[in-house]
């Protein structure tokens, strides 16, 4: 019984989808051409994702896997056109092969050959070459972010929390933010401290950090609502104005 | 073979790491020279990661046929969305992909309509069930949990301009709890994540924090 | 009482629906008043000189662009009216198709011209890397734009080395790329920068804010919204905030409604 309902449903809404696209067709709402049809197909996934909302089907599933495969497709032209191409291709091989080329920049070889090394870890006997790459990569990481976290992140974000609290010209609300401001980084800061004991002072403290990290939990959700809602409307508006063209 | 399985690598991050650090405090032309090579060189390293993953998501797609675990028919719809996306893209309008991107192809056109659509949308569903979870969970059960109640309503109201007409101490609350507490909070957060980064940065170079180097020999 | 809390979440789901499609297609306005962050960034664009370079990171792909998209257009659009030279570039191998779009219909609108007035660098994979690079030169981070046109011999390009010769950078982030931008790139090469942001990633850039690493920002559609009031180009971000006042009020409601169904029931059982 549940199975006939669903199967009802199913070919009610492909019937519903297949008769709105030729109604909007002949009336001219739509264009008949590859951007037309283009349409139809993103509103026609668009829908079937939605799909979802009343119960996992092969519709929803058929539109996510299609989508992981097209990004995954496009994610490899798009590195061979913007990143294998211009900066391998093009200066390390094409020059072997044509004499209007400049000669070729070996020491591309370096970072050529420590990239394939990267792709051996899915080798059985030489996998173990992948860890220079890593170690490569992982140095260097460390190496360039140590002095630049501790100045942009660390230095930087101290200097406006220790900045006086009146200086002449603030409001005296203003000058209470700057205190709150200074109070909430540092009680936040002891309640991460999980090396000491949260108790007596220490724990009055990280008490008042957590009041400040409950608050802005609660901004966070806030915007993370708002985030969603904002990519709905989106769809929504893509449904009624592209596809219906209900919207002006 | 433990030389170039273990200590090879160590090495490298070791000298790496110094070499790095210490080039942020001399600004000689040498120093910066070195600098734009080895970035150079490391985001050529990172393409060669999108293989990996590429890699994965065909080998994750096509095991799951081979075994024909359930619902691996689905799995042929990934391979089917790549490969015609991949053969448009190398036929490039006709061009051919050892020339320049052309514009307006075929393979535009898939990332137009499915890849844009589809993925637009599959993240948009959350805002259902976010509804969904903030009417049967969202509780104030203890203290803690009113206040972020009370902020995330303030915020919610304020952010949006209905937010001006219910009263204008709404949005001017909602700025403060973002300009004050909030900031407060996410600034201790990341000089907690900030200092936290430094020592693993440091092990890392002392060969302290060997994660990377995976597990085996 | 408590099978309130329990009814099937596909009415919660029909409710959300009809609320977003009915507020999208009734036509009312709605005072949307520029917030400082926002208005910081309209007030560089309009405070920079004509001819200057902004540099703008369309780093987010198709699963933003629903906040982005609208926010990357508005921002075209002030700084084509205000004759700015504008290159862009992305961190996300799945923006390049989002990128042409924004750029083909906004640049078209004011006449601007591809490699003159504005240049499309494309995708590099990096991150971290692929910013210092462009720190140091930009000429070997970006041998070639999007078309593999040569970009030393890019018009608009002129005078330009690397990113300390940018007047204002522009983030448009889905992820974790404005603070990358900040570590890796400002702190060195000390460029203007701002962003834009999707909200979820609103709150964590207020320190940013006001140690004025960033020097304002646009989070989410109502960001987007904000500008698109600015500039006077009322379009999607403007005409989404119906639908966004309408859907927060009912999701508080749902807050509402359910505290107190299970204060109510809580006091029930305990008596």
């Amino acid at each position: 019984m549940r199975k006939d309902t669903d199967f009802f449903i199913l070919v009610f809404s492909v019937g519903l989808f297949v008769c709105t696209n030729i109604f909007l067709m002949a009336s001219g709402k739509l264009p008949i051409s590859f951007n037309g049809f283009g349409i139809v197909l993103g509103a026609g996934l668009t829908l079937a994702i939605y799909s979802f909302l009343y119960k996992d089907n092969p519709a929803f599933k058929i539109a996510e896997n299609l989508y992981v495969g097209v990004s995954l497709g496009y994610t490899i032209i798009i590195v061979w056109f913007n990143f294998l191409k211009p900066d391998l291709y093009d200066p390390l091989i094409v020059p072997f092969f044509s004499e209007a080329a400049k000669t070729p920049q070996y020491t591309l070889l370096v970072p050529s050959l420590l990239g394939i090394f990267m792709l051996l870890r899915f080798s059985r006997n030489l996998a173990w070459l992948s860890r220079w790459t890593f170690a490569f990569v992982v140095g260097l990481g460390a190496g360039i972010s140590i002095p630049r976290v501790i100045s942009a992140f660390i230095l930087e974000q101290i200097k406006p929390s220790l900045r006086p609290a009146f200086t002449g010209g603030e409001t005296i609300l203003s000058s209470i933010d700057t205190l709150l401001i200074l109070l909430g980084v540092t009680s936040v800061l002891i309640y991460f401290i999980f090396s000491l004991e949260h108790k007596g002072t220490i724990g009055k403290v990280s008490k008042v950090g957590i009041w400040f990290l409950m608050i802005s939990f609660g901004a966070s959700f806030g915007y993370t609502v708002m985030a969603r809602v904002s990519l709905l409307i989106g769809r929504v508006q893509f449904l009624l104005k592209d596809w219906l063209g209900i919207l002006q | 073979m433990n030389f170039l399985k273990r200590t090879i690598p160590l090495i490298i991050a070791f000298t790496m790491g110094v070499l790095m650090t210490l080039q942020y405090y001399i600004p000689h032309k040498l120093s910066q020279d070195l600098l734009e090579v080895v970035t150079r060189w490391d985001r050529i390293i990172a393409g060669f990661a999108v293989f990996i993953g590429a890699y994965s998501l065909f080998h994750l797609h096509w095991t799951r046929i081979k075994r024909k675990v359930e619902g691996w028919g689905y799995s042929v719809f990934v391979y089917f969305g790549a490969i015609i996306t991949l053969i448009f893209g190398l036929i490039n309008g006709g061009k051919f992909f050892w020339n320049d991107k052309q514009e307006g192809t075929m393979f535009d056109w898939l990332y137009y309509y499915i890849q844009v659509p589809a993925g637009a949308t599959i993240f948009s569903i959350l805002a259902f069930f976010i509804a969904s979870a903030a009417y049967r969970t969202f509780r104030a059960r203890t203290r803690e949990s009113t206040v972020l109640l009370i902020a995330a309503v303030i915020v919610m109201l304020g952010r949006v301009p209905v937010g001006n007409y219910i009263s204008l101490y709404i949005p001017a609350i909602a700025d403060w709890i973002m300009a004050v507490p909030n900031l407060a909070a996410k600034r201790g957060i990341l000089l907690g994540v900030s200092l936290g980064a430094v020592a693993t940065s440091i092990k890392i170079i002392f060969g302290i924090e060997r994660s990377y180097l995976g597990g085996g020999e | 009482m408590e099978r309130f809390l329990r009814i099937d979440r596909r009415i919660i789901f029909a409710i959300i629906a009809g609320a977003v499609i009915i507020s999208l297609i009734l036509q009312f306005e709605l005072p949307i008043p520029g917030s400082k962050p926002v208005l910081a960034v309209y007030k560089k664009i309009e405070s920079i000189p004509e001819n200057s370079h902004v540099m703008i990171a369309f780093d987010y792909d198709p699963s933003s662009k629903e906040e982005l998209q609208p926010m990357a257009v508005a921002f075209l659009h002030h700084c084509f009216s205000r004759n700015l030279k504008v290159i862009a570039m992305t961190h996300y191998p799945g923006a390049p198709g989002l990128v042409e779009q924004a750029l083909n219909a906004v640049a078209g609108q004011y006449g601007k011209e591809y490699g003159e007035d504005y240049a499309f660098l494309g995708y590099k994979p990096g991150g971290a890397s692929l910013i210092i690079n462009m720190g140091e030169n930009l000429y070997t981070a970006f041998p070639k734009d999007f078309y593999g046109n040569d970009t030393i011999a890019l018009p608009i390009l002129q005078g330009i080395g690397s990113l300390r010769d940018i007047d204002y950078l522009f983030d448009l982030a889905a992820g974790t790329t404005i603070e990358t931008w900040i570590v890796y790139g400002k702190e060195k090469y000390r460029f203007e920068f701002g962003a834009g942001c999707t909200a979820v990633m609103g709150p964590d850039m207020y320190p940013f804010l006001q140690s004025n690493q960033l020097n304002g920002l646009l989070a989410g559609l109502k960001g987007a919204a904000e500008y698109e009031a600015l500039i006077n180009k009322k379009a999607f971000a403007v005409s989404g905030m119906r639908s966004q006042s309408v859907i927060h009020a009912i999701i508080i409601l749902f807050v509402l409604f359910g505290n107190i169904i299970y204060f109510m029931s809580r006091r029930t059982r305990h008596a």
